[in-house]
């Protein structure tokens, strides 16, 4: 049994990698509390609005950034060619994708976390329900970035491709996901297309978090839809390695 | 279990319309240096990524009594491709210690390999500031981790000074001489000199596949680079004499 050596070994090789870009990491942490304290500011006059596209953003920032910086690290590794070199070691596909959401999760949840933390206790979010459902959305939206950007890096040859993934897939995300537009204000077509976007589900737990005591049962739907989404993304990202090329 | 490590009956690698590898047989006797020599393009890596692995083939391909790519080979075969696989943004010492983690093997092995390659002073180093005959090194390092039954070296010495590249040519002889196989690559024809035996790659064909001493014997030459020549030409006036009939 190779595997957790091989998991472990892995997450910690890439956090070994990350520790040496410091600028990476603190970029990581600090740009969705920028994002999200810009947003405070210009909404100082009305902060109702910002109420309503805070907890949102919340869920929107971190999910775009953990995304880019996965798929961008995940192709380098299959164009340097160390990833042909672990093809041939006794790594499983599987195990080389958990490292990669194991490390890359770890500073998803600081990530969201900390952006939280600011957003309720600095920004002066209010929100009707519990504080804790609006942190795992946030790091559910996080794991869901990394594990999308590993997936598509698949798809990916060139790191120019990999970047333009972000507004290729995860920009029609943000304008269907109800944020700009209620769903059912929309095209019918693009009101079911929405539906079968996680990043729908992400806002709308957020939303719903806002406006609700308690935590309905939608809002527990729509993380399990979140999570669903990022285990498939998982599983593909694994079968999409290739061992032998043609 | 034959008396070969490496044999091949027909094998044949497509890529697309391109025949790569034409109905290749060979064996590779185990405990020696074999030396695969061609001009660039005449599919040596192919052959090389055939025999760990991770490229898909036709024909019959046994490594140490497997089918090429089977599981079990991955923990006895190491592999060093031609750009040097390993991770920039580490250190060389962190660099070996994650593929001695896959490899299962331990602190010791990883001075050991250390010392081998002669980095014992730039182990603290991060790879990406060393030198491109020092990140060869490393790579060939990598691959030397678990003390693997076949060495598979793609060009292991480009970019390295005489004195160096002679050292490392001495220590591939010293491992043979422990009962190792080698399989290397080059197009140094000094190198070529330094194999017990020698496969000769023309246009995903073999030209020669048997010991240094015959082919000096049957060329009628005393350098291994002439003799190739020889064969090269042969194979060529060869070619021209059927199109002619055709």
């Amino acid at each position: 049994m190779y595997h957790v050596h091989a998991t472990v070994g892995t997450m910690l090789r890439i956090l070994r990698q990350l520790s040496h870009d410091h600028r990476t990491v603190a970029m990581i942490f600090l740009v969705p509390i920028i994002l999200l304290s810009l947003l405070r500011w210009m909404f100082d006059e009305n902060l109702m609005v910002f109420n309503l596209l805070a907890p949102a953003l919340l869920g929107v920032f971190p999910f775009v950034i953990m995304f880019i910086i996965t798929s961008v690290t995940t192709l380098r590794e299959r164009t340097g060619g160390t990833m042909e070199r672990l093809m041939a070691m006794p790594i499983g596909r599987l195990d080389l994708v958990l490292g990669y959401m194991l490390a890359f999760g770890l500073l998803a949840v600081v990530q969201a976390v900390l952006a939280s933390a600011v957003l309720l206790w600095g920004l002066g979010l209010e929100i009707e329900g519990p504080a804790w459902f609006l942190v795992t959305m946030a790091v559910s939206d996080a794991l869901l970035g990394t594990a999308l950007g590993i997936f598509v890096s698949a798809f990916a040859r060139t790191e120019f491709q990999a970047i333009q993934f972000m507004p290729a897939l995860i920009l029609p995300q943000f304008l269907l996901g109800g944020l700009i537009l209620p769903l059912d204000r929309m095209p019918a077509a693009l009101e079911i297309t929405a539906y079968f976007l996680p990043l729908t589900y992400a806002i709308h737990a957020l939303q719903t978090v806002v406006s609700n005591v308690d935590i309905t049962g939608e809002a527990w739907r729509d993380l399990f839809v979140v999570l669903g989404f990022a285990v498939a993304a998982i599983v593909f990202g694994a079968l999409t390695l290739r061992r032998r090329t043609r | 279990m034959s008396n070969a490590a490496i044999s091949a009956k027909g094998l044949i690698v497509n890529k697309g319309k391109q025949c790569i590898l034409n109905q290749l047989d060979f064996i590779v006797k185990p405990g020696t240096v074999t030396g695969l020599i061609g001009p660039s393009g005449s599919g040596k890596t192919t052959l090389m990524r055939s025999i760990i692995g991770v490229q898909k083939y036709k024909g019959e391909l046994q490594v140490l009594g497997k089918a090429a790519g089977h599981k079990g080979l991955r923990r006895s075969i190491g592999y060093v491709t031609q750009s040097p696989a390993v991770y920039l943004d580490l250190t060389v010492e962190q660099n070996l210690r994650y593929f001695a983690t896959l490899v299962r093997s331990d602190k010791m092995d990883v001075k050991h390999v250390i010392d081998t390659v002669h980095l014992t002073n730039q182990r603290k180093q991060i790879v990406g500031s060393l030198s491109g005959g020092q990140m060869a090194r490393v790579s060939l390092a990598v691959a030397l981790l678990g003390r693997p039954e076949l060495l598979v070296l793609d060009e292991p010495t480009v970019g390295l000074d005489p004195v160096l590249r002679n050292e490392l040519w001495d220590l591939f002889t010293e491992l043979a001489a422990q009962g190792r196989t080698l399989l290397i690559s080059s197009h140094v024809m000094d190198e070529a000199a330094r194999c017990e035996n020698l496969l000769l790659l023309r246009d995903g064909k073999l030209l020669w596949r048997d010991s240094q001493k015959k082919l000096l014997a049957a060329t009628k030459k005393r350098e291994v680079g002439d003799a190739f020549i020889t064969m090269i030409h042969a194979a060529e006036r060869a070619e021209k004499m059927k199109v002619g009939k055709q």
